[in-house]
């Protein structure tokens, strides 16, 4: 189970917004291009360099969390964040309406 | 004991073989006794760059196959008799390049020779991987263009990775940036990603900026490495290079473009 989605889904955007026309309208092809490589290169490294052993934990904790609510592995997506002096471990689980079940 | 170079990219043609070329010859004209290695197995090159191409007789393949000595594979550079090449095969599969064989070849090099370049191949596969596996310092060569930026991050990535001393715990192998093929005037007019552009995304120690120029295809036609036409920018920018990498101080050259006559004339700039 490998990190799923691409750029587009991590930024959460589309193309290019009106805010993004008008700045580039004086930007340069050079600063485009680094802007570009900027968040491409961050969000390469974040999916490069996520431990070996994320898919595995997520399969655990999805199993743990399935003994008591029924939800499956669509529902929950785990990321680990690293800045300059944390990490972070996000676990996000979009649980069923209990009263309905 | 040998200090490993491997010269790396990602990208192909960003001017990896004609970097080891001077910087190998760079390393033996200041008096070090230096061995290049050609790990482009299938597409070698170095042989043409170096000008020794008619004296091949057995490759990389050979030593590791047991079917020649390190010692008749290698060959003598024509220009510097400190300098060695050690070539790539042309012809075999590439699956020939084993971990063990590299490994040996390396330990035994390293009882005779200062320096030891690996020119690697582009991509990441086994060649890519081999020539980076045993390095003490790496040369990461970039273009000022997108995707070979992002090629040597991913590079970077693997460096610290899946490299012998990543997995012995050792200290990390050095990295290098090299920038070559940069041309100020296109930098100047925002067409082209800057040095500081690069080095915000990659971080990396400089070694040195090569500029665009004409001077490396003519050095590339006659079969000598562009560091020995010393009049030429480009092969200043490499001895400047190889001249950083020994400990020297020398100021950055070919950042901000050519000096006109008339500035140099009056001054300032
Ligand atoms: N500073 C430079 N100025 C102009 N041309 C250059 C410069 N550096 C390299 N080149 C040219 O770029 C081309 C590729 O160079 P080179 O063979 O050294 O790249 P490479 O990274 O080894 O390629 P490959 O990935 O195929 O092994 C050659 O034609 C070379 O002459
Ligand atoms: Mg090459």
């Amino acid at each position: 189970m490998g990190r799923k989605g691409c750029l587009g889904s991590y930024l959460g955007a589309g193309d290019m917004s009106l805010l993004d026309y008008f700045r580039s309208s004086k930007t340069s092809s050079a600063s485009l291009a680094k802007e570009r490589l900027q968040i491409l290169v961050a969000y390469e490294r974040s999916s490069v360099n996520q431990p070996p052993y994320l898919p595995q934990l997520q399969q655990e904790i999805l199993l743990v969390i399935q003994k008591y609510v029924n939800v499956n592995c669509d529902a929950m997506t785990i990321k680990l964040e690293q800045s300059d002096n944390q990490e972070t471990l996000e676990l996000n689980i979009v649980l069923p309406d209990f009263r309905r079940v | 004991m040998a200090r490993i170079i491997v010269v790396t990219s990602g990208k192909g043609g960003v001017g990896k073989t004609t970097t080891s070329a001077a910087i190998s010859m760079g390393l033996a004209k200041k008096g070090h006794k230096t061995v290049v290695i050609d790990f482009d197995v299938g597409l070698r090159n170095l042989d043409l760059i170096m000008g020794c191409e008619r004296r091949v007789v057995y490759d990389i393949i050979n030593v590791i196959n047991g079917e020649a000595s390190i010692n008749q594979a290698l060959i003598k550079d024509k220009n510097c008799n400190l300098l060695s090449i050690l070539p790539a095969s042309q012809t075999r599969n590439k699956d020939a390049l084993t971990q063990e064989g590299v490994g040996k070849i390396l330990e035994e090099l390293s009882k005779d020779f200062k320096y030891i370049v690996c020119d690697s191949p582009a991509g990441i596969e086994q060649g890519a991987h081999l020539a980076m596996y045993f390095a003490d310092d790496a040369f990461i060569v970039t273009n000022p263009e997108v995707s070979s930026v992002r090629d040597s991050d991913r590079i970077l990535g693997l460096l610290s990775s899946k490299s012998q001393r990543a997995e012995k715990n050792d200290e990390p192998i050095k990295e290098y940036l090299i920038l070559t093929r940069y041309a100020p005037e296109r930098v100047k007019s925002g067409e082209m990603l800057s040095l500081d552009d690069v080095q915000d995304i990659l971080s990396l120690d400089l070694l040195g900026v090569i500029p665009e120029s004409k001077s490396v295809l003519t050095a590339s036609n006659s079969g000598n490495p562009v560091i020995l036409d010393e009049k030429s920018d480009a092969g200043q920018a490499y001895s400047d290079i190889v001249a950083r990498y020994l400990g020297e101080t020398r100021p950055h050259r070919f950042i901000d473009g050519k000096k006109g006559l008339f500035r140099k004339l009056f001054g300032g700039g």
